[in-house]
């Protein structure tokens, strides 16, 4: 077995084109009312819970401010995303890579043992493990689990032609300017996350990873 | 210098993909991948919901404080205001195109068919929500006593107002025509539509967003393709700003 499957591969590349297009369409959307509200309803700024900053156009996508064409780019790129992360899903339950390399065991809850995970990558010290370590196992379990599959039932929620199939869906996510505010507030956990996940990618020390990430790299020794 | 120089780099790496975007949105294949992507929508709307499928109604107590004016908050002719004052004693709904009966109805004639009030969510395409009950005819109702005829695949509704000079239209297929929700709404929670939210009548086509909802309706009409109403893509949106023409998602 290489180190990464290729169908762990492909979703990777295609996630992450369709992430950066769902972002920076996204922040157009964001443009075009810059307030974030709970419940069912919401149109007044003064009942908001926070008011975005209007996004530079250097970020966003297309640059000038066109709502109906970053809604096309968004729309586009969804059924993209959705039906690549549902992929990767049955992909990692059939081949295991989920329950061999993402599900925690009880010992990854150690806050004892993520410590020493950060300083032995802070003094560069640490062996190349066959296997993903407690933090990164938390992360990839919240990111591929939590957070990507919200992007999906927020956006989802916030579709008045879907909403009909699934009124419950709106209902569990507390209403549909909750469900938007809880797709803003993805958006930019998984924007943080794909920063650190690139800074990280970029370190010396993990040139080799990167490049598994293209070919799959070596082949795994069940011993090593 | 030698910041300027990498913020600058690093800006126009962000801006990539957005350029990159830029450029094939305005050649043809991303085009119609749009177009495509929208009939998915649409298709997978209807498929996995029953074509009556009804959006959510709420309770008088869920409702907004307001519901917010958005696009054109008055008509701006003499005529109009006149009306206003007048009540809308003269004010007339012209139903035609494909049908067997042109209709033309009073506001009296529309409050004397059978009523339909919901208390139903406004979404608009920027983002907001608004709850607010509605009241009027089905517009499945007014469709039958004109008798449509079998070539009409769309319903086109005309509109008193005008944006940046152009006349407002809108336009549904004959599932959204006939849903038990479009209504052809002449109260806003019990009292008639103010003047910012399309008085005296106002389309409520609860399954898309704010812009399908026309406002100050003056004509109802039964068309078998829309190519050569004004920008012939649909609707005033659609026209001037190439929005979706199926506001479902």
């Amino acid at each position: 077995m290489k180190r990464h499957a290729l169908s762990t591969r492909i979703w990777h590349w295609i996630n992450a084109v369709a992430f950066i297009v769902l972002f920076g369409s996204g922040l157009t959307i964001s443009n075009a009312h810059r307030y974030l509200y709970w419940g069912d309803y919401g149109f007044d700024p003064a009942d908001a819970w926070l008011a975005v900053m209007r996004f530079p156009s250097w970020m966003t996508i297309p640059q000038r401010y066109d709502l109906a064409e970053a809604r096309d780019w968004h729309n586009l790129s969804a059924w993209i995303f959705a039906l690549a992360l549902l992929f990767m899903w049955i992909a990692s339950l059939i081949n295991r890579h989920f329950w061999r390399d993402v599900a925690t065991s009880p010992g990854d809850w150690s806050p004892r043992r993520w410590l020493e995970v950060i300083k032995s990558h802070i003094s560069g010290d640490h062996e190349k493990p066959a296997k993903f370590n407690p933090l990164q196992r938390i992360m990839y379990g919240v990111v591929l689990g939590i957070l990507l599959p919200l992007m999906v039932f927020t956006g989802l929620a916030m579709s008045p032609g879907f909403e009909p199939i699934a009124p419950w869906l709106v209902d569990l996510l507390g209403g549909r300017q909750s469900a938007r505010s809880l797709h803003f507030l993805a958006a930019w956990a998984l924007a943080g996350f794909a920063v650190l996940h690139i800074l990280l990618a970029l370190l010396p020390s993990q040139w080799k990873e990167l490049g598994a990430m293209i070919t799959g790299g070596k082949k795994e020794s069940r011993h090593g | 210098m030698a910041d300027t120089t990498r913020r600058a780099m690093l800006a126009g790496m962000a801006a990539l993909p957005a350029a990159a975007c830029t450029e094939l949105a305005e050649t043809g294949p991303a085009g119609d991948l749009f177009d495509a992507a929208e009939d998915w929508h649409r298709a997978a709307h209807r498929a996995l919901a029953s074509r009556q499928a009804l959006a959510p109604e709420y309770a008088p107590d869920e409702r907004s404080p307001d519901i917010r004016g958005n696009g054109s908050l008055t008509v701006d002719t003499p005529e109009y205001r006149e009306q206003l004052a007048n009540g809308f004693a003269d004010w007339r709904l012209e139903v035609g195109g494909l049908v067997a009966n042109p209709l033309s109805l009073s506001l009296a004639d529309l409050k004397a068919l059978p009523q339909r009030t919901q208390i139903t969510r406004h979404d608009c395409v920027e983002g907001w929500s608004a709850i607010a009950e509605w009241t009027g005819p089905q517009l499945s109702r007014l469709l039958d006593e004109a008798g449509v005829r079998e070539e009409a695949n769309f319903i086109v509704f005309r509109c008193a107002d005008t944006l940046y000079g152009r006349a407002y239209y809108e336009s549904v297929d004959m599932v959204d025509a006939y849903h038990p929700q479009t209504i052809i709404a002449h109260e806003l929670n019990g009292e008639p539509i103010p003047e910012k939210n399309g008085a005296p009548l106002r389309m409520r086509i609860e399954r898309q967003l704010g812009y399908k909802h026309a406002k100050y309706l003056t004509g109802i009409e039964a068309v078998a393709s829309f190519d050569d109403i004004h920008g012939g893509k649909g609707g005033f949106w659609e026209d001037v700003g190439d929005y979706q023409w199926y506001a479902g998602i």
